[in-house]
């Protein structure tokens, strides 16, 4: 056992499951993440053991756990919703509190967090997944694109073909139909980004911009919706060193709260 | 009405009430299935309200065969008028959330669809032409309605959706409407405008009812009317104790009388009833959740088909409904009921439903209901089905925040349509709201 893993965090999300291990001053120490499997307990007991084998001592080192999945953990000291999770993650990185939007699989929160840390309000994405990362990777497998190449091939281009449609499962259409026009990728990517973006925009004017604007979440790995963001917003987007492990991070960081020691 | 005819009506409630009494008795030998680990134990009444109600369907079963004529009424329809004439009054809204609470709702809605109407209709509209189109319903049977009476105090889609009523069941329609009330007070004029079309709407009344209306009968049902409104009110006001010893949620349920069965004495005595065992709930300390530690308001309808399990993740981290503007706006028109002057007075309280004032209006009313009960918060319920109660809960959940510091939440959810409702985000929301809270 590693004695100085002190604390855990588990994010079981909708798209990838993050398991993240931090020491006493709360820096991350270990993590692992994978793509989510639709037997959420085995999963769960399958990254516990990984853990475990990493030298986390799960009898004495507290684990929370976060994500739609966090009731099917099985012994988690405590869950807790990934707004707060997200908020207290972020807080580690970028302290002074602010805007946070987190992109996730299949929904978006924009988080308003004070000063102190604390969330002060939020707004997910409702009744549908468009505004997710499930729009960007439905319509990247569309066009035959793979993820890690979605931001560059999007930033290549100026031109943008405008997409209409918010849905996600519309907006595929709309972008085959504009392929068999002859509309170039680029400016397609461009305009799918942009949409998404769009939403996104809507959500934090919805909570009241306060700066600054932060960025988590798998989709954040995409320089292009940060750069699109900044653009609508006018303002600039500061994106986390781990955006996908955030959620994961503050539920470790909760669970350290547990510990005896330090209550 | 043939002699044989009207024995097989009695008949028929006279067994249809035993069983009703015999469901009751067994109700109240039995532990509810909610969860009273979380939630305080039920309210003794429950089950006698459920044979109320029961009662009052059942006698419209056999209405027609025992010589009445039969009212289909909005919500929001001065039906104390209807009452005096001895009409069988039905309200499709209540019924659209018998069927919403039974979990019926869907099945009846899409018979609607299918015949044309579009899901972006409300969906107690739905419910209630899908009803008529298909005849199934939770309550046995709906009488025809001989008489149909749509007030525009509630929204706009009841013209519509009246005259297809009336197109299908080949009935007159009476329309009161009722101008929207922009500043605080109705301008006589507008006053005098409805009072003009209730006048009207005596002789109309009169000739389907075969009935003259009495001055005398009139007064006598305003009144009942008004006690059961005040009465009511009162049994809303007890959750100024804390803890609270009924939740809104219940609230929801136990308002059917003051709704459908307004004017009738029962209903006084069932509020009466319920206000002594709230009394009783008070003096024991018992809460309508185990340990409350939140109390919240609710604004909008109800999702009838999640009661329980909205009543059970809220209870479960001590939070509980106080207060809704909904079961509140049967109460708050009592002090304009005057029954000395029925039908003038009819026409200022029905002018002044919350639905027919500003959003500016029901901002003041959720903020003197925060105070009034000491509220940490607010749930907004954004009804994909009510626009009318929808609209400026944007605007009005930041001044809550900012103006009150009182943390509120937006909750996209439907009153009667399970298909516009995301399970795992609504429970997603909730929590994290709670965690907002602090609870």
């Amino acid at each position: 056992m590693n004695a100085e893993l002190q604390a855990c965090g588990l994010d079981v999300g909708s798209t990838t499951a993050k398991i993240v291990a931090i020491d006493r001053a709360g820096r991350m120490r270990w993590w692992h993440l994978e793509p989510a499997e639709p037997r959420v307990e085995e999963q769960v007991a399958r990254l516990i053991d990984l853990a475990g084998t990493a030298g986390v001592d799960l009898q004495t080192a507290p684990l929370v756990a976060t994500g739609y999945g966090r009731n099917l953990v099985a012994g988690a000291a405590r869950t807790v919703t990934e707004i707060t999770c997200h908020a207290r993650g972020i807080r580690q990185e970028f302290p002074g509190g602010g805007v946070l939007v987190d992109i996730g699989g299949q929904d978006s929160k924009v988080i308003h967090i004070s000063p102190q840390g604390a969330v002060v309000d939020f707004a997910m994405n409702d009744k549908c997944a468009a505004g997710t990362g499930r729009f960007l990777e439905n319509t990247a497998a569309r066009l035959g694109v793979a993820l890690e190449d979605l931001g560059r091939l999007t930033l290549s281009s100026s031109d943008e073909v405008p997409i209409t449609s918010t849905c996600t499962v519309f907006a595929e259409s709309e972008v085959i139909s504009l392929l068999a026009k002859g509309v170039r990728l680029e400016p397609i990517l461009r305009g799918v980004h942009r949409s998404l973006v769009r939403r996104l925009v809507a959500m934090i004017r919805g909570i009241g911009a306060a700066s600054p604007l932060l960025l988590s979440g798998g989709v954040a790995q995409n320089q292009a919706v940060a750069q699109l963001l900044s653009e609508e917003m006018g303002r600039p987007v500061q994106v986390s060193a781990h955006p996908q492990l955030v959620g994961a991070y503050g539920a470790a960081l909760t669970a350290l709260e547990m510990r005896p020691s330090r209550a | 009405m043939s002699g044989p005819e009207r024995l097989t009506a009695l008949a028929g409630i006279a067994l249809g009430r035993a069983a009703l009494r015999l469901n009751r008795i067994r109700a109240e030998g039995r532990a509810r299935a909610w969860r009273d680990d979380i939630l305080g134990p039920p309210l003794r009444l429950s089950a006698r309200g459920k044979e109320l109600v029961g009662r009052h369907w059942l006698e419209g079963r056999f209405a027609h065969s025992q010589g009445r004529k039969v009212a289909w009424v909005t919500s929001g329809a001065p039906v104390e008028l209807l009452k005096a004439l001895d009409f069988y009054v039905v309200y499709p809204e209540n019924h659209g959330a018998i069927c919403g609470t039974a979990r019926t709702a869907e099945g009846v809605m899409t018979e609607a669809e299918a015949a044309g109407y579009s899901r972006d209709l409300c969906s107690y509209a739905r419910t209630d032409i899908g009803t008529a189109l298909c005849g199934r319903t939770p309550v046995g049977r709906i009488p025809r309605p001989d008489l149909l009476v749509a007030c525009t105090n509630i929204c706009q889609t009841v013209l519509f959706w009246y005259r297809v009523l009336a197109e299908m069941f080949q009935a007159p329609l009476l329309l009161i409407d009722t101008p929207f009330l922009y500043y605080a007070d109705a301008p006589p004029h507008a006053v005098e405008y409805v009072k003009r079309q209730l006048e009207e709407a005596v002789p109309v009344a009169e000739r389907i009812s075969g009935k003259r209306l009495t001055q005398e009968r009139l007064r006598q049902v305003a009144r009942l009317a008004k006690t059961a409104s005040e009465l009511w009110m009162e049994v809303m006001q007890r959750n100024r104790h804390r803890p609270a010893p009924i939740s809104a949620i219940e609230q929801f349920i136990q308002m059917a009388p003051i709704v459908e069965m307004r004017g009738d004495p029962q209903t006084v005595d069932f509020y009466a009833a319920l206000l002594g065992e709230l009394d009783e709930r008070i003096a024991r300390g018992l809460g309508a959740v185990q340990r409350e530690r939140k109390r919240l308001l609710w604004d909008n309808l109800p999702v009838w088909y999640r009661l329980r399990d909205l009543a059970e993740i809220l209870g479960r981290q001590g939070a509980v409904l106080v207060a809704s503007t909904y079961t509140n706006a049967w109460g708050e028109l009592a002090p304009l009921i005057d029954p000395e002057r029925p039908l003038e007075s009819a026409a200022r309280t029905y002018l002044y439903p919350i639905l027919n004032r500003s959003t500016g209006h029901k901002l003041a009313t959720m903020r003197r209901m925060l105070d009034e009960y000491q509220l940490d918060g607010v749930i907004l319920h954004s009804d994909r089905s009510c626009k009318p109660y929808s609209v400026g809960q944007i605007d009005q959940r930041a001044r809550l925040a900012q103006d009150c510091g009182k943390p509120a939440l937006l909750l996209e959810a439907d009153h009667n349509d399970p298909r516009c409702y995301s399970e795992a985000q609504v429970a997603n929301r909730l929590a994290a709201y709670l965690e907002i809270l602090g609870t």
